[in-house]
């Protein structure tokens, strides 16, 4: 198992909320996943970029922060064992550089628009220690995990960085991700760990680099990934739903006038307000789903 | 009338009252997705539920009449031996898995492997059911007013299916079957039970077992 909530504000009271709805959607999936939980949340920049680091020591994070400065005009943001740079860069630059000189700490995301926390243990304690509740934004994606392939570690909790302001939560298993992984190497997408779920999210990076659309990307995972997945991915401007033809692993979707909801379960899209009167179905098997800027398409 | 409101009572006070009432009318309201309600029911209760239900609702059922004012998650009616269950919106995959006898009626659609293994149940869904549909089903009637998807009747048994829309793709060894006096009889009494005014026999047809795969034959070895 694992849970997946995806929610997209079309109204601003939604929007100025995003924190307090994704944890309540999030602590109820929290059943059919205890090893780990995780957000991706998108809000305005303001032209400015950001980059999501983390590492379990504050001291090395403190040390980051102080090379970082020194190379970079930026501010900072904390939560958790995160920390938000926000700076005049590209986001790219900023992550390279880094990787190149920061080799201790995980960048965790990168663009103009997202910002991924993810953390061990049960989504309940997660939403304490992260205390969502002032996060506020466009859209949202979090997971509940219950590893079943490989190690309940920070790293191999969801979300997963697909590239700027992408990312992927997944529930299932996928069973040709060895291979794949070993193929995706070989064309220079790097992978932190061992997981599954993290080579659906290098092939989709793969995809988007050799200029797929997210849908073509999505096209071409129906055919090259086996096993079974219900896939929500972020974008910069929304989310898209995939599942596997087989569709075993479930996945609602709602939506109102003032937002749209997808989760595995309909008691997470039932915190919402309004829920009661949401169009409610279950997306087909190997359908794309997605909304951006509050278009369905 | 019992009522029964999830936002204060637990999941376990009402099914353990479901358990011990006999002849009486229960309501539940804010199902909000719960999984596991009105489960193992045991005696003709009416039980109303109003809002989406979670998980497994009217497992086992026996005897109770359950009627669902909203959508119905995965594994409704699971092993349902007798009673009634009526949804007023969509079920979710599995539906009457392995279901034993009673009726359930979805007014909406119903999701892949909708009746998978029934044994007995008879299913009326007013839309459409989805990819794996009657897999393995061995007795009872599954009738679709809508269209059905991909593999109808996979390894099928003796249950009778009647479609009235489209069907995706038959599974192996269902095939389509002609439609006799006995099976309109059968269907018009399933649709008559099931509420289902507006449809005319006539534009359903039937499906059932080739029977060609109940024992190994080698020379069948492709059709698996």
């Amino acid at each position: 198992m694992c849970g997946i909530v995806g929610l997209y504000a079309k109204t601003p009271s939604v929007s100025n909320q995003l924190g307090t709805h994704v944890a309540a959607m999030l602590v109820q999936m929290g059943e059919r996943g205890p090893d780990s939980a995780g957000t991706a949340f998108y809000a305005d920049g303001k032209g400015r970029s950001k980059v999501t680091i983390q590492h379990d020591d504050t001291a090395v994070l403190d040390d980051a922060l102080q090379k970082l400065s020194a190379a970079f005009p930026v501010t900072t943001r904390s939560r958790g064992t995160h920390r938000v740079i926000e700076s005049g860069e590209n986001a790219d630059a900023v992550a390279e550089w880094i990787a190149a000189h920061l080799p201790d700490v995980r960048i965790m995301s990168a663009g103009e628009r997202i910002e991924i926390y993810k953390e061990k243990g049960h989504p309940r304690e997660f939403v304490e220690q992260y205390a969502l509740d002032d996060i506020s934004g466009s859209h949202a994606l979090a997971h509940t995990r219950m590893a079943t392939e490989s190690a309940i570690t920070t790293s191999h909790s969801h979300p997963f960085s697909t590239g700027l302001d992408l990312c992927l939560v997944h529930n299932g298993s996928l069973s040709n991700h060895n291979r794949l992984r070993m193929q995706l190497e070989k064309t220079g997408i790097k992978f932190q760990t061992d997981n599954d779920s993290e080579v659906a999210a290098g092939y989709l990076t793969s995809r988007l680099m050799q200029g797929d659309s997210l849908r073509q990307a999505l096209q071409a995972a129906i055919r090259d990934l086996d096993g079974f997945y219900t896939f929500a991915i972020g974008t910069r401007d929304g989310f898209a739903v995939l599942r596997d033809p087989i569709a075993c692993k479930p996945a609602v979707l709602a939506e109102t006038d003032d937002w749209v909801a997808m989760a595995s379960e309909y008691r997470a899209i039932a915190q919402l307000p309004g829920a009661d009167k949401a169009r409610v179905w279950e997306p087909e098997p190997a359908q794309i789903y997605s909304w951006e800027a509050g278009q369905a398409a | 009338m019992k009522t029964f409101d999830l936002d204060h009572d637990s999941v376990r006070e009402l099914n353990a009252h479901i358990h011990s009432a006999s002849r009486e009318q229960i309501a539940v309201d804010n199902a909000g997705g719960r999984h596991a309600l009105a489960v193992g029911a045991t005696d003709e209760n009416e039980i109303t539920i109003n809002g989406n239900v979670g998980y497994y609702c009217a497992g086992m059922n026996q005897q109770a009449s359950i009627t669902i004012n909203g959508h119905a998650g995965p594994g409704l009616a699971e092993n349902m031996m007798s009673g009634s269950i009526r949804v007023t919106g969509d079920a979710s995959q599995y539906c009457a898995a392995t279901a034993h006898g009673g009726l359930v009626v979805i007014e909406g659609n119903a999701s892949s492997r909708c009746g998978i293994s029934m044994k007995g149940v008879n299913i009326v869904v007013r839309g459409n059911v989805g990819h794996m549909s009657a897999f393995m089903a061995q007795s009872g009637a599954l009738v679709v007013c809508g269209d059905a998807g991909d593999a109808l009747g996979d390894s099928i048994y003796e249950a009778h299916l009647y479609v009235r829309g489209k069907v995706a793709s038959l599974g192996a060894d269902c095939e389509e079957k002609p439609m006799d006096d006995e099976h309109r009889r059968e269907l018009q009494q399933l649709l008559d039970s099931a509420g289902v005014t507006d449809m005319s026999v006539d534009d359903f047809t039937r499906y059932g077992s080739a029977r060609k795969l109940y024992h190994f034959n080698i020379d069948n070895a492709g059709a698996y």
